[in-house]
């Protein structure tokens, strides 16, 4: 059955679409990611425009992020105060992310500029995911191993601006996780991501967060975020299709659900080192496409 | 330099001639192709006569378009968009069918003249690079528009019932342009065009479609937000259903 997705303008089967939601749904439930890192290079691949996936994306993101946000919350998992001074970077940030895609999709190079996000990224997540999930499978068997130091003091620790998060139990300059909101907030608005896997490994290590409260906390502020992204998309390039949205949640939603229960019932170390290699075939299949002579060397830009 | 020919003359040249030219007439069975929701394409279809028996080429062209192509480099080993070049007014969807292959119909000095053949229709200006680099870019934007399905080469056909009725059939793929497009069916007798006749029709969203298409033009602010109040909605119901097992 196709469906004529009016901004996105062109027919789309259903069940690919429905599908396409609930593959990816599954995967990020089984592993605890938001997906759109996957989901967005998928949309373009099956031919919908990079702009009007970027956009659409970030708004199936809102709807995921709120369901799980809420599971997060019940547990006492979120740490509003460091979610609303994340927020502030975030909103900065995808302001001015939204404004460089323009700038770059004006100039012929946000396709360049996409895909190469995606393979720096993806590239240094996988690896830093494999080399600790591999170390941990090490741990298990040899449990003596020597464990790592929970807290270092760094120049990090000398910024001004020191705020008490009492949730997470810090007290650290509120630059810094304005900084990291920044960051993600840059790259949810070019990736069409929420930034999640970027965003998780930021809250660990660089701002030495409890791990209990960085997921909830991350899906708090990222539904904000690509809130934001969305309603700039809309107003500044009119990227939003909320007909392919609401069929992708559709699929994503039920998809999520069954990987949760899947994913339960495998261990946290085999799935992580499982998701890393995931992220580095996506990276590694991006660099090859980019390495290889195009079968064409002449590609359509724009049609107005 | 030739003066120009006074326009009576001109208009009695025709009228005399009138009586000798074949001539067609045609109409179209849908002056409006909707894209609806389940919109997957469409066919055009163009009924006709002419008063004798000569050839029949149809075409049809979308709404003029600017068509941005860009040539790929490679740079520090990856290949990169390095050069651009701009197709002003070129048509966004271009077909044609005829009721002989092309070359046997007529000249190339013939189809040129009358833009039979989307290869006439798009051009770069003269003032652009040298005339093996428009060559260069001109094939490999038509090569490309080719791919998409908005310039098909041999979709469709006109067929003859008997001598003087054709009926000619051409495929709108669903990935067609909205706008006012154009069918002309021309009518050759030995090499020569002897009439031309030309219809508008239109390529329009409808239904749902249309109004969401509109609304997120003319409200992009409001859509925004109701885009994410659906996503929170879509995402609380969610929990409801599944977060609480």
């Amino acid at each position: 059955m196709q469906i004529y997705l009016p901004i996105a303008e062109l027919s789309v089967n259903v069940f690919l679409l429905l599908g396409l939601g609930g593959v990816i749904g599954f995967l990020s439930g089984m592993f605890g990611v938001g997906g759109g890192f996957l989901m967005t290079p998928a949309l373009i691949f099956i031919g919908v425009p990079a702009p009007v996936a970027v956009g659409t994306e970030a708004n199936q993101i809102v709807a995921s992020s709120v369901s799980g946000v809420l599971a997060h919350w019940r547990r006492g998992n979120v740490d509003f105060k460091m979610g609303f001074v994340l927020m502030i970077g975030g909103f900065l940030g995808s302001g001015l992310g939204v404004a460089l895609f323009a700038l770059l999709r004006e100039i012929g190079q946000i396709d360049l500029v996409i895909r190469l996000c995606y393979v720096v990224f993806l590239g240094i997540i996988g690896s830093l995911m494999l080399v600790e999930g591999v170390r941990a499978l090490m741990r298990r068997r040899n449990p003596t191993a020597e464990r790592r130091k929970l807290h270092q003091h760094t120049w990090i620790h000398g910024l001004p601006l020191k705020t008490r998060f009492r949730k997470s139990r810090l007290y650290i300059s509120a630059l810094l996780p304005i900084g990291v909101g920044f960051v993600v907030g840059v790259l949810a608005a070019i990736m069409g991501v929420g930034g999640g896997f970027i965003m998780v490994p930021a809250m660990i290590y660089l701002l030495g967060m409890p791990t209990a409260v960085v997921v909830g906390t991350s899906l708090f502020q990222i539904i904000f975020v690509t809130a934001n992204v969305t309603v700039l998309q809309a107003t500044a390039n009119q990227t939003v299709d909320v007909v392919l949205a609401l069929l992708l949640l559709t699929g994503a939603v039920i998809g999520a659900q069954v990987g949760v229960r899947v994913g339960t019932r495998l261990h946290g170390e085999q799935l992580r080192v499982l998701l890393a290699v995931m992220v580095l075939m996506v990276c590694a299949k991006l660099v090859y496409d980019l390495t290889i002579p195009p079968s064409d060397f002449y590609v359509i830009g724009t049609i107005k | 330099m030739t003066r120009p020919v006074p326009f009576f003359v001109l208009v009695a040249a025709l009228l005399f001639t009138e009586a000798a030219r074949a001539s067609c007439i045609f109409d179209i069975s849908d002056h409006r192709i909707p894209i609806t929701t389940g919109f997957a394409g469409s066919e055009v279809l163009l009924f006709g006569t002419v008063d004798e028996p000569s050839d029949v080429v149809v075409t049809l062209r979308g709404p003029l378009s600017s068509v941005v192509m860009f040539r790929k480099a490679r740079v520090a080993g990856i290949w990169v968009n390095a050069a651009s070049m701009t197709f002003e007014e070129a048509p966004s969807f271009f077909s044609i069918v005829a009721s002989r292959p092309l070359e046997e119909i007529a000249a190339e000095t013939e189809l040129r003249l009358h833009q039979l053949g989307v290869s006439y229709v798009v051009d770069l200006p003269r003032s652009v690079g040298s005339p093996d680099v428009r060559d260069d870019w001109k094939r490999a934007m038509l090569r490309n528009m080719a791919g998409t399905g908005l310039y098909p080469s041999t979709i469709g056909s006109v067929t003859f019932l008997g001598d003087t009725l054709f009926r000619a059939r051409m495929r709108l793929p669903s990935n067609v342009p909205t706008g006012q497009y154009l069918a002309s069916a021309y009518c050759l007798v030995g090499g020569k065009v002897q009439s031309a006749q030309t219809i508008p029709l239109f390529v329009e969203k409808t239904g749902v479609e249309a109004w969401i298409f509109d609304f997120a033009h003319d409200y992009p602010l409001v859509y925004g937000l109701i885009a994410v109040v659906l996503a929170l909605m879509a995402g609380w119901s969610a929990h409801l259903a599944f977060g609480r097992s």
